[in-house]
């Protein structure tokens, strides 16, 4: 099992550990509650140094990543990220991925840890002529994600560089306490923040200073995946994975068509012919939870399966996403979730719980 | 350190036991509250339910897990902590004074069966 620089930090700092791809990561410090309501409304700092950093160079380097991913690198300036996705050959979803672009010959792809071996093996065996250099660089990387409306505040006090330069999916190289960092204004939480890429060593001394700082809570994986969720974003091996397809969970804008990549093929006819699949939001209109794999109903009919759902912390709101296979069905419709043994009245609606 | 409590009997799937005559109060253990979490959702079936010794009752929900409820005794549900169902946090601020359930037993004899509070303790270590 795999430790992040900061592992026995998270130990003296009272973390509940828990395994995630791969890596032994914190689950919570205090509370997954307050964890959530901290992000919501000051601002959370998040160890999230097991993601996996992979950099593409040379000379052909966009032209080999428009090949790999979805999305289309030469549409971004240098200094911004790009959402995308590696698809497999019939459409399936091998990662998701932010592709950071440096310059026009130079960018870092940053995917979900449990893939980071799969996807570099994969674009490896896809270089082909391509004259790029391509590095495995997530042992090098650490990152922390410091996230919620507080944390331009937070990070400014720490930097010269102004922060108001960075609007959302913009990144620089910034210095901070005389080490440099990789800083974007993005996240995974459906909040303003921001992503801090650095050395160890790097991470080690910024991890300190942001924790003196009063406003910010320390929070695990719990609250990131109570986040993310409630902020309507899919989760690699939740909402998307290898068996199914961008167009089937609302991907779609993150997909190109105008250009040939991995998968285009297949995702054109699917395109063509419609997917059979869709994704939705679902309220639960009884009490209960509905947890990820449960099944769900429409007139008795088994139309699909839960693939996240929380009560949102600190409400009493019990929200899920489900992917289901009746394309008829729309917001607003009922449909049942088997929690046990009980069928949940539940009613269809958009995957963004969180109110703007 | 799990905190365990003299007098209550204990199940190995981390429910307590307080009898008052032929009344059981259960809930479920420091250990038990502590690896879940923060409760958010308490299911603890209905009045009048009928409920055999290690039979589910319900189940008890974090924001992270779900974790089903046992019943340490065979019986009848008489009463359900309303309390406990409208602010499930009860049960992570005290668990031991937030019962869940109330079952009138009908056999007092399994009370033997299960642990007092040193082999509860011994069987957490």
């Amino acid at each position: 099992m795999k430790k992040t620089v900061l592992y026995d930090r998270h130990l003296e700092l009272g973390a509940k550990m828990v395994e995630f791809g791969g890596f032994l990561m914190p689950l919570e410090y205090s509370s997954i509650i307050k964890e959530h309501v901290a992000v919501r409304t000051a601002c959370g700092l998040f160890d999230v140094s097991h993601m996996g950093e992979i950099s593409i160079r040379g000379p052909q380097a966009a032209d080999f990543i428009n090949y790999l991913v979805t999305s289309n690198v030469k549409t971004i300036p240098p200094y911004r990220m790009i959402y995308a996705m590696l698809l497999h050959d019939n459409g399936g979803i091998l990662d998701d991925l932010m592709i950071y672009k440096f310059l026009d010959d130079e960018y870092l792809l940053v995917v979900n840890a449990a893939n980071t071996q799969r996807d570099f093996q994969w674009i490896v065996n896809h270089k082909n002529d391509y004259d790029v250099i391509i590095t495995d660089l997530s042992n090098y990387y650490s990152l922390l994600a410091l996230q919620g409306p507080l944390s331009q505040d937070v990070l400014q006090k720490l930097t010269n560089f102004d922060l108001n330069e960075l609007k959302p999916l913009d990144f620089r190289t910034i210095d901070i306490a005389n080490n440099e960092y990789i800083v974007s204004r993005s996240g995974y939480t459906g909040e303003d923040g921001f992503e801090i890429y650095g050395t160890d060593d790097g991470i080690k001394i910024l991890f300190e200073l942001l924790l003196q700082d009063e406003r910010v809570t320390l929070c695990g994986l719990g609250a990131r995946d109570t986040l993310r969720f409630e902020a309507g974003l899919p989760l690699y091996g939740n909402e998307i994975g290898d068996k199914v397809n961008p167009l089937e969970v609302g991907l779609g804008y993150a997909v190109d068509f105008s250009k040939k990549f991995i998968g285009s093929n297949s995702l054109q006819k699917i395109y063509e012919q419609g997917p059979k699949h869709k994704l939705v939001g679902l309220e639960l209109l009884d009490r209960g939870i509905a947890r990820t794999g449960y099944e769900v109903y429409k007139d008795g009919k088994l139309i699909g399966n839960i693939t996240t759902g929380y009560m949102i912390p600190g409400t009493n709101k019990s929200y899920a996403m489900a992917l289901i296979n009746d394309l008829t069905l729309k917001n607003g419709d009922i449909v049942n979730v088997r929690i046990r043994n009980k069928d949940v009245v539940a009613k269809i609606r958009n995957k963004r719980f969180k109110n703007k | 350190m799990s905190k365990v409590m003299e007098g209550l009997k204990y199940t190995h799937s981390h429910e307590w036991v307080k009898v008052e005559n032929d009344i059981a109060l259960i809930g479920i253990t420091d250990y038990a509250q502590d690896s879940l979490g923060d409760v958010v959702y308490v299911d603890a079936g209905e009045v009048g339910m009928i409920v055999e010794k290690d039979e589910m009752f319900g189940s008890i929900e974090s924001v992270k897990a779900a974790s089903d409820l046992f019943s340490p005794v065979s019986g009848e549900i008489i009463e359900i902590n309303q309390e406990v169902i409208d602010n499930p946090e009860l049960i992570n601020e005290d668990c031991y004074a937030n019962w869940i359930i109330k079952v009138r037993m009908s056999n007092q004899e399994e009370l033997n069966e299960l642990m007092d509070a040193s082999e509860y303790q011994e069987h957490l270590e």
